[in-house]
């Protein structure tokens, strides 16, 4: 039967084919899905100048990313893993377990994270301790904790507009939520007090109170959102109450649509953010599998190029797209160019 | 105890009853459909109208200078030295060239030249740049090219964009907007059909312009082949030995339950399954078609089987009992008469299996397949083996799309389902067709 030899031998073929494959020609990279839109436009911009094929860029979230860039040394693993936080150290020793162990980290620059609202809303100026006083599960009152009974942001603080609180925060698997809960929630926690209270309540045990500080309350005004940005803005434009945290790439390619709040009387922009004068800001990286280079074309052209003035740069594509451009880029550049690995290895 | 009425030409309160719940059962069912099809109605409206879009795109005519100082210092034309000029250089000549036009059209603007420049697309620098370096004798010329525009301005001309949004809006600005209607007016701007959305790469967060769908809908192409070369063979072969040979007992029972279990598993299972044994243990390369297309043939070969098995038990056993009666062999029987009979139903069924295929998602983002992709995959090359590069897929292109921040992906989200749709209606268009045309009843 025809049918049948054809399909013997389309069989073979295919698994033939599938074990002579060699080395690849691309960049494989993978991880955070903020770092995706800037590894993206420097992909873009590298296939378009370079002899090299454009570098593939998967997302799916910083420790995703990371937990692939650990699984080993070999074609069939990734070569760059983005992320929106420093690697772990648990990381680092999964990585030396299966043999990744010489890692280069290369920080790309600073991301801000930004509240912005309905455009045709209220306008806001938070400080962190709004932001504590508004989302945390328990207050401290009258010397024991008190479920939080704040349910408008005039009572949260009389500056505020009258406007019930609906907090739209991301979800806990993003990178993004650990800056918010660290810069906004605990910052906040101690600014208003609240840390001296909570550790005069449960006898001065730190852990706790700050784990306390940062618990999100649970009755339905502020929503975790696992989704991305998008989700958070389809979500304020259906309930126009709603305040998202966005990311401030984001919030600069959909101003038409939001307003932002300022933080401690800054607005967020990338030269507030590179100042450092805008509080909630956290830097972005990424890691290069050493063994790699060499190895994989274009790998080590690729990571120059990333970290290249015309590139990352203050009048780059990126800046231009919202990162915030790192002061210190040419000691990025070298470490790229010397392969200075990561310490603690 | 009711009365019995002696005339058929009267009804009782019994039949009234049945009547009348006969009459309720019909408008439930009307009603259903009737919701359903307003779902889809709903659906589809706001899907056309949102996705309709991609598939128009704004172009200006730009008359380029191309100086031979800036592209080509050794004047020898050799494309290999040009190349060293990177699109970072073309970018000026693209602005120059837009200023000049706006000057020579008597388009007079309060807007910064770097603003000016922010109207062409990102996308037009490399295609000019590409352009040259293909034909370095344009060097020194001027050259007259028709490149996209940027987002904000193609959503102007499609209606996405307003002056009202234009004036919060950080990337654009009503003056930009102005220049560009009168740029249209005047026809150095025209919105027409865009080939490039089905046809071109992905492309950057910062290019939704020039997005589209080719790479997504190469790899989509490539994966259903995998699963049709693998999976109709395996899982007829599997349904025939099942059908027809296979002895009755616990073992057979089992295998069975086992089919019909597999069936039902989520698509995420077999992506994990698919990292695990094709790529950790079997070293395929991630994010290739070639993987994408065995994770599903796995998910495809339930549906397949089941409604193989259905095809040949509906073929009738006489028409066995008439081969055998005449001498054939077991396997001339299923070979010559069970198996053709039942084509119709076997293809309907492996139809609708690629169908289900072609919209899966899930097991693909575990495989690396949910990424971005600008080069376009070939079939075979030396180092990848077949189907072997990196590629994505049409439902994986719609996924990451929505995830971008730029509203102009949104628009091409939408427009990505629509060519999802339409594929998918075209296949099981075909399934349909197929099992009218060939299928016999008795």
């Amino acid at each position: 039967m025809s049918l049948v030899k054809f399909t013997t031998s389309s069989l073979l073929l295919a698994t033939v084919s599938a074990t002579a494959a060699v080395a690849r020609e691309n960049v494989q990279v993978a991880g955070s899905s903020t770092v995706l839109p800037y590894a993206a436009i420097v992909a873009e911009a590298f296939g378009e100048n370079f002899d090299f094929p454009t570098p593939v860029v998967e997302s799916g979230g910083s420790s995703a990313g990371l937990k692939r860039f650990c699984e080993g040394v070999g074609e069939n693993t990734v070569d760059i893993a983005n992320a929106s936080r420093a690697i772990k150290n648990s990381e680092i020793a999964t990585c030396a377990e299966n043999g990744v162990t010489d890692i280069v980290e290369v920080r790309i620059g600073y991301d801000g994270i930004v509240f912005a609202s309905d455009i045709d809303g209220n306008t806001f100026e938070f400080t962190p301790a709004d932001w504590y006083l508004a989302l945390a599960a328990e207050l401290p009152v009258d010397g024991a904790m008190a479920a939080n009974a704040n349910t408008n942001w005039t009572a949260v603080n009389a500056k505020l507009p009258d406007q019930p609180i609906q907090a739209f925060i991301p979800g806990t698997k993003h990178g993004t939520r650990e800056v918010f809960e660290e810069k906004v929630l605990l910052q906040g926690c101690e600014e208003s007090g609240a840390l001296d209270a909570i550790l005069a309540i449960n006898g001065g045990d730190e852990d706790a109170a700050e784990s306390s500080c940062m618990t999100v309350r649970t009755d339905g005004l502020s929503v975790d959102v696992d989704g991305d940005y998008t989700e958070t803005l389809a979500r304020i434009e259906a309930d126009t109450n709603g305040i998202g945290v966005f990311g401030l790439s984001f919030y600069e390619n959909n101003s038409d649509k939001l307003q932002v709040a300022t933080m401690s009387d800054v607005v967020p922009t990338t030269e507030s953010i590179s100042t450092g004068d805008y509080p909630v800001s956290r830097p972005l990286y990424f890691y290069i599998k050493a063994a790699h280079l060499g190895e994989i074309p274009g790998l080590q052209e690729f990571a120059d190029f990333f970290v290249s003035d015309e590139i990352a740069g203050p009048d780059g594509p990126l800046a231009e797209y919202g990162l915030v451009s790192d002061p210190k880029l040419a000691s990025t550049q070298d470490a790229v160019a010397n392969r200075t690995l990561l310490d603690g290895m | 105890m009711s009365k019995v009425t002696p005339s058929l030409l009267v009804r009782d309160d019994r039949t009234k009853r049945r009547n009348a719940a006969e009459r309720r059962f019909r408008f439930y069912g009307l009603g259903a459909i009737g919701i359903a099809a307003l779902a889809l109605v709903v659906l589809l409206t706001t899907v056309v109208s949102s996705g309709v879009g991609a598939f128009r795109q704004t172009y200006v005519t730009l008359e380029i200078a191309l100086p031979e100082d800036k592209l080509d210092k050794t004047g020898t034309r050799d494309p290999d030295l040009m190349a060293r000029v990177t699109t970072f250089g073309y970018a000026p000549l693209l602005r120059a060239a837009l200023i000049r036009q706006l000057a020579e059209l008597g388009i007079t603007t309060d807007l910064s030249d770097k603003h000016i420049g922010e109207m062409i697309s990102k996308e037009a620098v490399a295609t000019v740049r590409n352009h040259v370096l293909a034909n370095p004798e344009l060097v020194g010329t001027t050259l007259t090219i028709d490149v996209l525009t940027e987002g904000r301005v193609d959503g102007y001309f499609k209606g996405r964009v307003t002056m009202e949004s234009a004036a919060l809006d950080g990337n654009t600005s009503p003056e930009a907007l102005e220049i560009a209607q009168r740029l249209a007016d005047l026809g150095v701007i025209k919105t027409r059909f865009n080939w490039r959305f089905l046809t071109a790469p992905d492309a950057s967060d910062q290019r939704p312009e020039a997005a589209g769908l080719g790479v997504a809908i190469l790899g989509s192409l490539y994966m259903m082949l995998v699963v049709l070369v693998l999976a109709l063979p395996l899982g007829v072969a599997a349904s025939i030995y099942l059908e027809e040979f296979a002895p009755k007992n616990r073992l057979s029972d089992f295998i069975e339950v086992n089919i019909s279990n597999l069936a039902a598993v989520p698509s995420i299972v077999f992506g994990i399954l698919g990292l695990a044994i094709f790529i950790n243990f079997g070293g395929l390369r991630q994010s290739s078609p070639l993987v994408g297309g065995l994770v599903l043939t796995l998910m495809t070969l339930p549906t397949i089987i089941i409604s193989t098995r259905a095809a040949l038990k509906s073929v009738p056993p006489s028409i066995r009992d008439a081969a055998l009666g005449v001498g054939a062999s077991k396997v001339q029987s299923v070979f010559h008469h069970v198996l053709p009979l039942a084509a119709p139903g076997i293809l309907t069924g492996t139809i609708i299996g690629l169908a289900q295929a072609l919209g899966e998602t899930a097991p693909l983002l575990l495989i690396g397949m949910v990424a971005f992709v600008r080069e376009y995959p070939a079939p075979y090359s030396e180092t990848a083996g077949l189907f072997g590069e990196a590629a994505t897929a049409l439902p994986v292109q719609v996924f990451n799309w929505t995830q971008r921040a730029d509203p102009g992906f949104a628009e091409r989200a939408s427009g990505a389902i629509i060519t999802l749709l339409v594929f998918l209606a075209i296949m099981n268009i075909a399934a349909v067709l197929l099992r009218r045309r060939f299928e016999r009843r008795w």
